[in-house]
């Protein structure tokens, strides 16, 4: 395997979805090409990262705010919609 | 599903539970595509109107999350429009990068880069690094790496095909990839450039 065709799979060997064959083909490669073994490893690192990060967590104060402006949103729209009927 | 159906038939209740079992996904979503707070608290609101709005329109094809996230992308990009006319956003842009390329690298991100940093520290870094990738690479990588949606799902929520959900994946792992690596082997090379 070249290191362009390591470059295509990545996504796919990080995701568990190759076949035995091509996942094979692949940690040979990166088994003696260094270049390709810190791309992949810091590439998983970097979801890694991003998942565990919890960025934008949604603080509670805001989150009550929010689902009481949903519902009530909701109702206005359910009452508008019936509304109509009775007039 | 059940819940699903209850609140097709008018059940309210089950309405709200379904908003209490995904608003933080959709906030956390819709934040990241805007980079905005207030933005994404208006996207929160506004997909979830929508979707009771269209409940009956939904088809139980799809899971009722793929949907409501279908929902939510469409209006964080409607609002990033808004906020920057004058940059087209797109899911369908295509943007070649010096990021695309087969990079170059002989360090390792050692130690880690938690070990490396503070919370705080870190989170500003990652913050900063997916700011800098375009909205269709962001929105690909959001739901995939961290909502966890497979590729269908993904591929469902943002009506692209399968090919382009990893051809853009691929591609905003590396960019993200490659600007991590600035900070990290930078400061694992012992803040020689202080």
């Amino acid at each position: 395997m070249k290191c362009t065709e390591f470059l295509n799979e990545l996504t796919n060997y990080l995701d568990g979805a190759l076949d035995d064959r091509t996942k094979s083909e692949l940690e040979d490669h990166l088994a003696w090409c260094h270049n390709c073994y810190v791309v992949c490893d810091t590439t998983r690192k970097t979801i890694e990262i991003y998942r565990n990060s919890e960025l934008y967590e949604l603080p509670d104060d805001l989150r009550g705010r929010l689902q009481s402006a949903i519902m009530s949103k909701c109702c206005a729209h359910k009452e508008k919609k019936s509304g109509p009927q009775k007039a | 599903m059940e819940l699903v159906r209850r609140a097709k038939r008018g059940d309210d209740s089950a309405f709200e539970e379904l908003v209490r079992r995904y608003d933080r996904n959709v906030f956390r979503i819709a934040q990241h595509i805007t980079q905005n707070r207030e933005d994404a608290e208006d996207v929160v609101q506004d997909a979830f109107l929508k979707a009771y709005g269209n409940l009956a329109q939904f088809q139980e094809q799809s899971k009722f999350y793929t949907w409501l996230v279908r929902i939510a992308v469409n209006e964080a990009l409607m609002r990033l429009r808004r906020r920057r006319p004058e940059r087209m956003v797109s899911l369908d842009e295509e943007v070649k990068t010096e990021d695309d390329s087969l990079p170059r690298e002989v360090a390792d991100w050692s130690p880690n880069p938690e070990q490396m940093y503070n919370q705080a520290e870190l989170r500003d870094i990652l913050t900063r690094t997916i700011q800098g990738l375009p909205p269709g690479f962001r929105t690909v990588f959001v739901l995939r790496d961290v909502e966890g949606l497979s590729t269908e799902e993904t591929a469902q929520a943002l009506e692209l095909s399968i090919p382009a959900v990893k051809s853009r994946l691929l591609r905003a792992r590396l960019q993200l990839r490659g600007r991590l690596s600035r900070y990290f082997q930078k400061r694992a090379s012992g803040d020689g450039d202080k």
